[in-house]
């Protein structure tokens, strides 16, 4: 009887706390938080954000080859060229925290970002030259 | 019956509603989130891609770039441009093991046992013709460009070394740490294999190579930075006239890199 009324009273309990837990997601709209996706430098982007979204790793993947292979330099596409109007003001670099413009987003989709295990992810670094086509 | 068909028709008229918005210059299509209709995504990043390639300049296959070092000019114990190609590409000493430290360009010092006569010379990537590292690549990460650079793309490479073992000028590092460092216009990380890359990222634009300008700017002079198949340049009328020499020339791998006083 006693186990019975404590089952029952663990179950209160846990509807309770699922119930509340239910009631906090909804009260902000998701359960988990929207990534913060705040441009440093506006301006015209080499593209229209909705295809930035969701084509960027392709374009950057097709220029990286073109770059390292033919040579190109320069391009409309580049990754220093993002990381130019992109990069934190504060850190000077698109990682580093999940308010940072590419690990933000990167954290929320659940997707890994190696193209910095080897390209350099701050502005300060970066020569006026290398940025000079990154913006139409 | 009535049902699936009109289900039917209504996704077409999705379809259709959302292709007449496409021409109306939305320039691509989303289905719903998460899902675009390929064909014009497809169409969008051409558009994007062939916009870039009109405006930039492309390696190529009518020049050789190449070296001459003058090692009658070389310095004993003159290790400028050692020094300007690590901050050029931002090579630092690994963390306790100086032996797995990059070595894109390496100062030598040689002594003719019989004569006494002793030279010194830089040695790197001697940008073969018919290179072995990219004979022997077996993911084609190490590949020579059409201007005769050789490189590596470190987008294929996964550091297996087998270049490192071709190479006769024990000229390639491996990268065995983690770095922070670059040069946003040399990116470097673990795990790949690197080489002197004749700063391919200057050339690109019209600059000498960091050594050689470093060797100009400390009044030696030793080393010439130009096209070997350009008749008119500086290099070419120099190895037309002077003696000059590869090193390991019994390989017939053509280095770009050609000495003089060896």
């Amino acid at each position: 009887m006693i186990s019975t009324v404590l089952s029952r009273l663990g179950l209160a309990i846990v509807l309770g706390f699922g119930l509340s837990a239910w009631a906090a997601v909804a009260a902000d709209g998701g359960r988990v938080p929207k990534p913060v996706v705040k441009i440093e430098r506006p301006g015209q982007c080499v593209a229209p954000p909705e295809v930035i979204r969701r084509t960027h790793m392709d374009l950057l993947v097709h220029q990286r080859d073109r770059t390292v292979h033919l040579g190109e330099r320069g391009a409309k596409i580049s990754l220093n060229g993002c990381i130019a109007c992109h990069a934190s003001k504060t850190t000077g670099s698109v990682l580093g925290s999940n308010e940072n413009f590419c690990q933000s987003c990167h954290a929320y989709v659940a997707v890994k970002l190696d193209c910095f295990e080897c390209h350099q992810p701050k502005t300060g670094l970066i020569k006026s030259a290398v940025t000079a086509g990154a913006k139409p | 019956m009535s049902e699936p068909q009109k289900s039917g028709s209504g996704r077409r008229d999705f379809l259709g509603a959302t292709a007449a918005a496409t021409a109306a210059g939305l320039g691509f299509t989303v289905l719903a989130p998460g899902m675009q209709l390929i064909k014009f995504a497809e169409a969008n990043t051409n558009t994007v891609n062939t916009a870039s390639a009109a405006t930039t300049h492309t390696a190529s296959a009518k020049v050789r770039w190449g070296m001459l070092i003058d090692t009658t000019r070389c310095a004993t114990g003159c290790t400028d441009c050692v020094t300007a190609c690590a901050t050029e590409n931002a090579i630092q000493p690994g963390s306790g093991r100086p032996g797995q430290s990059s070595q894109w360009i390496r100062k030598i010092e040689l002594k003719e046992q019989a004569t006494g006569r002793e030279i010194s010379l830089p040695m790197m990537c001697q940008h073969c013709a018919d290179a072995p590292c990219v004979d022997v690549c077996p993911t084609g990460a190490s590949f020579k460009r059409a201007d005769g650079i050789v490189l590596v793309d470190r987008h294929s490479c996964i550091g297996c070394r087998y270049c490192m073992m071709a190479c006769p000028y024990k000229a390639r590092s491996f990268v065995h740490e983690e770095l922070t460092q670059q040069n946003p216009e040399v990116p470097r990380g673990k795990g790949c294999v690197e080489s002197c890359t004749l700063c391919v990222h200057r050339v690109d634009k019209g600059q000498e190579p960091a050594c050689v300008e470093a060797c100009s700017k400390g009044d030696h002079t030793a080393m010439l930075f130009g096209d070997l198949n350009d008749p008119a340049s500086e290099i070419a009328k120099r190895i037309a006239t002077t003696a000059t020499s590869q090193v390991r020339a019994d390989l017939r791998l053509d280095p770009g890199v050609r000495f003089q006083g060896i």
